[in-house]
């Protein structure tokens, strides 16, 4: 039963990360029908961000609990703006053409972020100091709950929280479903399609940027690399899910985390990402819409 | 109001608009009327800013709208209920008027607005917690109609109003066209194939052909115009 239980709270782990990250892929194609395919870099590049900010602030000696939250708050404005740029740079002139001329630009923002930041810094895996503090509380359980492993769960919650608020009262998040269900609509109701399209990076940026520190502090390592595997796992958690489907990202993320960690756990770890591909393949040939995704209807 | 002098727009390589000249005043009701690919919706995409004429002008008022922004265009007073009404399906009927209230910050007046919506169209408030994409295409027109008026335009754009609706539907909602331009002075540019009942409900109009306007003149002229009479009136 403890075996179980703890298996069960690193997928939830897991399916926390990888929420974090699909949020945004799912956001951006709502809105855009683009694949970001650099999103698992700007995550790599929160972690970066807060790995050089909480060497800089303990060399000021402050304790860890303020350098995690300062880190995180800089790596998330910092990410922020280098979706803002990306999309920019590397998406809005080409919004109009063939979707496939997005879908390799993307690629290409991607490798060019990768090799960036391993000129920049170095190829080789660097140790990430552990932010989290130790909670007394949860040694008492007769499972094994480390501390990461909680504050990670409590802030993937409480952002999801926030953003289905965010997105489902206020104007600026009226305007985001708007302009994904109607973009000419949209303007012709006076929304700065332009701005919205900007916010989304914007927000999808910033939670991915927060999965990268949170990880990377229960990880205790970072490489130029960790993005695009996990990159990779939230995209198929974000199709599992439905994309384009908020509430479907979510639960794809925790689907796919729960898969991986029983999968690993009771049959074989070595076969890991075939499980997580291996949900993805069958969620392709049976429910191809997703498991929260509307039916694709065109419009005539 | 509004004045289009000589616009020539172009898809692709396919000239939709060749030389149109209309003028709109103040507290008009006028109709743009013509068949399939006249370059009826063509022209009030191009007002709105969606589509960007190649050359000649849009003045509203004393701005030229060939450089201004589609948002900047709705926020200067011009509405459009474009073909098809475009409701955004997964939105509320509450969310989608919300939505035609976006540029405006006088709450209180808003509200108002809501309810003098719900008054021309009660069967809105019945459906008001319902998803756009479940009311019926009359319903969706009411709707379009409205989300368009809850910013309060002076011009208002509408297109194919009729498009696919019933006859008691359709004489229903050209009915309270008329009613809103009596009411609030609201300047209405309808464009419409059914060009018998926009001329009843319009003081002028234009006809269009391939691109071009071939005629204008008061309703109650093109109604009897011979012309008009065998081409889109079918007596």
């Amino acid at each position: 039963m403890n075996y179980f239980l703890g298996l069960f709270v690193s997928g939830l782990t897991r399916g926390s990360i990888y929420a974090l990250l699909a949020l945004g892929y799912t956001m951006v194609y709502g809105i855009i029908e683009l694949i970001n395919f650099a999103h698992g870099e700007i995550y790599m590049i929160g972690a970066f961000t807060a790995l050089i900010l909480a060497s800089v602030l303990s060399i000021a000696g402050l304790d860890a609990i303020s350098i995690l939250v300062i880190a995180s708050l800089v790596a998330m404005i910092y990410s922020a703006a280098y979706g803002f740029t990306m999309e920019k740079i590397a998406y809005k002139p080409v919004r109009n053409s063939q979707r496939l001329s997005a879908l390799i630009s993307a690629i290409g923002m991607s490798l060019f972020l990768q090799n960036y930041v391993r000129l920049a810094q170095t190829s080789n895996f660097l140790p990430f100091p552990t932010l989290i503090p130790r909670f007394g509380f949860l040694q008492q359980l007769t499972f094994q709950v480390t501390s990461a492993q909680f504050v990670i769960f409590v802030t993937t919650t409480v952002v999801m929280i926030l953003l289905t608020l965010l997105i489902k009262f206020t104007r600026i998040g009226k305007s985001m479903r708007a302009a994904s269900q109607d973009k000419t609509m949209a303007m012709l109701l006076g929304v700065n399609v332009n701005r919205v399209i900007a916010l989304t990076f914007i927000i999808g940026s910033a939670t991915a940027a927060l999965g990268g520190v949170l990880i990377s502090s229960f990880t205790g390592q970072i490489n130029f690399y960790i993005g695009f595997m996990a990159g990779i796992k939230a995209f198929v958690a974000a199709v599992l899910g439905g994309i384009g489907s908020i509430p479907g990202a979510v639960l794809g993320s925790f689907v796919l985390g729960w898969t991986e960690s029983f999968g690993a756990g009771y049959i074989s770890s070595d076969y890991e990402d075939v499980f997580a591909f291996a949900i993805l393949v069958l969620i392709l040939i049976f429910k191809p819409s997703g498991l929260l995704g509307r039916p694709e209807n065109k419009k005539v | 109001m509004l004045e289009l002098s000589a616009v020539n727009a172009f898809y692709g390589r396919i000239q939709a608009l060749k030389d149109v000249s209309i003028r709109v005043s103040a507290g008009e009701i006028i109709t743009l009327i013509g068949a399939n690919g006249a370059g009826k919706t063509t022209t009030l995409m191009s007002v709105s800013g969606i589509v960007r004429p190649a050359s000649g002008a849009i003045m509203f008022e004393d701005r030229n709208l060939n450089e201004v922004e589609p948002d900047q265009i709705v926020a200067a007073g011009i509405s459009h209920v474009p073909e098809g009404r475009r409701i955004f399906p997964y939105l509320t009927v509450q969310e989608n008027l919300d939505l035609g209230a976006y540029l405006r910050r006088d709450r209180a007046a808003v509200r108002t607005d809501l309810e003098y919506v719900f008054e021309l169209f009660p069967i809105l408030s019945q459906r008001r917690h319902q998803p756009g994409g479940t009311l019926s295409g009359g319903e969706q027109q009411m709707l379009a109609i409205s989300r368009a008026l809850m910013a309060r335009p002076r011009l208002l754009l509408l297109d194919e109003p009729s498009l696919g609706l019933a006859p008691l539907i359709v004489q229903q909602i050209f009915e309270i066209l008329g009613q809103i331009n009596r009411e609030n002075g609201t300047t209405i540019f309808l464009v419409e194939q059914n060009a018998y009942m926009a001329l009843r409900v319009a003081h002028r109009g234009y006809v269009m052909e391939n691109g071009s306007i071939v005629l204008t003149d008061d309703s109650t002229v093109l109604l009897e115009n011979a012309q008009v009479k065998s081409a889109y009136l079918g007596v």
